[in-house]
């Protein structure tokens, strides 16, 4: 998942006895598991905090898609070339299906891709950082598809059905993304002196972005708990973060490469590990449009759009003939 | 023969590639999101295809060379992909039209080629033949849709099929390597291939509105190795990494 910092109109959770009967009657059904579907009722506040973590979601699987588009055509093996191109295009199928599913609560795709090219949406901070080397694709794979699945996972719980059966698809394909991104940094650790720097490189420039992906801490984040109540969300950012790190630090290790953090440690007591502090303000500067490539990831997706609007047009256009003349030979044959 | 073999092999597998390069550059700037997905699915076909051609071309040649030592580690002159292919993306209409030209001619010669007296060429055949069936009803589809579609994509196509003509005509040219392989009936039968690719393009390009071009004139050299400006901007991009970490693996 790629949403970190979703709005949620909510003012304070209110508790049951505070709820008109249709609203209680809705969060019950939350509270006993049941999925929302489009048609059932909904709180409005639900809705469009659905559509906001949907579309943010959306809007970074095909922003994603640049920063790793952009080794495809430079990939070190045919067999590297084809397993990028695969993931690529999944992650326009995610982009595709998350759309569909934020269109059943009642917006189009096109609406939700004027905001983002009018830059008021938001996406993951995470492609707002270049790729260097080709290590930075491995480092993607492992730790920005790692990260996502560790917030996608607990999502295919989400108590909007659409939303948690476009999860369950999803995750089985980020869990190969991952895998790869794995498999090119075990590569390139086991390779030449040149090759080991450019991988030890690539986790140095990642890890930190990387962890900014759960969103700001629990003490931070003033949206979560409505989140949480309605189960659009399932686990803390913390939490969520904490076992990333756990998860990956041996990951790192095993391929011998150093996670760049000197406050990591072991923590006996917690079972998990101590890191060091993020740095929040380098986080908002990139929400805010000040990462490294905001300009150029905006500029390529305006410019993909508006290049490709006499192709829609022109795909309208024939659509329209095509029915008129349908209309004409039926019509004949009355 | 082996040598023809070889050299046929190195075409096939070239112009899969170079292409599969070409509409890889889409990823992620196409004008939808379908466009998206099926773009990088052609490349991903194509790159496939590549791996099995090449691949049979280092076996033939028996030194040893593998499917990535051949697209990797040689220069503009070795390679024997049709110049069409390496043509710049220029716009969708560009695009489009380069792989409609191509992808007619790629179905009917892996048509010939399931029939081939060499079993490893025919299994590729059949194999590719699947995917090229897809790219082209994608292609032709999208050509007759924007062929027909507003003054603008109408003017676009048919600016893309004026410019790209020229560079369809190599396709068709027969060389020794031609001759050699069809005697054997490992290749196809001389001159089979051509009518099947005019009377469909005729059929496609009425539906699409567009008039057969005038221009007669055929650019060629890329089967002998000699190529457009292009191919070497290409070949700096995509073998940048093997050229730069020699021996490394990846």
């Amino acid at each position: 998942m790629y949403a970190q910092l979703v709005k949620t109109d909510g003012h304070g959770v209110k508790s049951l006895d505070e709820m008109d009967p249709q609203e209680r009657a809705f969060q019950e059904r939350i509270d006993d598991n049941q999925k929302i579907e489009p048609k059932d009722w909904m709180p409005e506040g639900y809705r469009k905090t659905l559509i906001r973590q949907i579309s943010q979601h959306a809007h970074s699987e095909i922003v994603g898609q640049l920063p790793e588009g952009n080794w495809i055509t430079r990939a070190p093996t045919l067999e590297r070339k084809a397993i990028l191109l695969a993931k690529v295009q999944d992650e326009a199928g995610h982009g595709l299906y998350l759309y569909c599913a934020a269109e059943t609560l009642g917006v189009s795709r096109d609406e939700l891709l004027a905001q983002l090219h009018a830059g008021k949406a938001k996406y993951s901070s995470i492609f707002n950082y270049p790729t260097l080397t080709w290590a930075d694709i491995g480092a993607i794979g492992w730790l920005v598809d790692g990260a996502a699945i560790m917030n996608q996972v607990p999502l295919q719980r989400c108590s909007f059905g659409p939303y948690s059966r476009a999860m369950i698809r999803i995750c089985k394909e980020e869990s190969f993304h991952q895998r790869q991104g794995y498999d090119i940094m075990m590569k390139l650790s086991a390779g030449t002196e040149a090759q080991k720097a450019m991988a030890q490189d690539a986790l140095n420039r990642w890890w930190w972005p990387s962890l900014m992906m759960f969103g700001p801490s629990d003490a931070d984040s003033v949206h979560s708990a409505q989140s949480m109540a309605w189960k659009i969300k399932q686990n803390t950012n913390d939490e969520l973060r904490q076992k990333f790190v756990d998860q990956t630090v041996p990951q790192a290790e095993f391929i011998g490469l150093t996670v760049p953090d000197p406050d990591l440690m072991w923590n006996e007591e917690k079972g998990g590990h101590d890191f060091g502090e993020i740095d929040w303000a380098e986080f908002y500067e990139v929400l805010k449009g000040n990462g490294p490539c905001n300009a150029e990831r905006m500029a390529a997706r305006v410019k993909a759009w508006e290049d490709g609007a006499w192709v829609r047009d022109g795909l309208n256009a024939y659509a329209e003939k095509a029915a008129a003349r349908k209309t004409v030979t039926q019509t004949a044959a009355e | 023969m082996t040598g023809a073999l070889f050299e046929y092999a190195l075409r096939m597998g070239d112009s899969c590639l170079i292409l599969g390069h070409r509409v890889s550059e889409w990823c992620g700037h196409a004008p939808a999101i379908e466009e998206d997905i099926a773009l990088a699915n052609t490349a991903l076909d194509l790159i496939g295809q590549t791996q099995m051609w090449l691949g049979l071309a280092g076996e033939i040649e028996g030194k040893g060379r593998t499917a990535d030592n051949l697209a990797y580690l040689r220069d503009a002159r070795d390679f024997r992909n049709l110049l069409l292919v390496e043509r710049p993306n220029v716009d969708f209409a560009h695009t489009i039209v380069r792989e409609v030209l191509f992808d007619l001619w790629h179905f009917h010669t892996l048509g010939a080629l399931q029939a081939s007296a060499d079993a490893r060429v025919a299994a590729i055949a059949e194999k590719a033949l699947k995917e090229v069936s897809y790219h082209l009803q994608r292609s032709a589809d999208l050509t007759i849709r924007l062929g027909d579609g507003t003054d603008e994509s109408h003017s676009r196509m048919r600016a893309a099929l004026d410019a790209l003509w020229p560079y369809a005509g190599e396709m068709f040219l027969e060389d020794d390597i031609d001759v050699a392989l069809a005697e054997t009936g490992v290749g196809p039968a001389l001159g089979t291939v051509k009518p099947l690719w005019e009377a469909d393009m005729r059929r496609m390009l009425d539906q699409a509105t567009l008039s057969w071009p005038k221009s007669s004139h055929v650019q060629k050299g890329g089967k002998t190795g000699v190529h457009t400006e292009a191919l070497g901007y290409v070949l700096a991009d995509m073998q940048f990494l093997q050229r730069a970490y020699p021996g490394a693996t990846w």
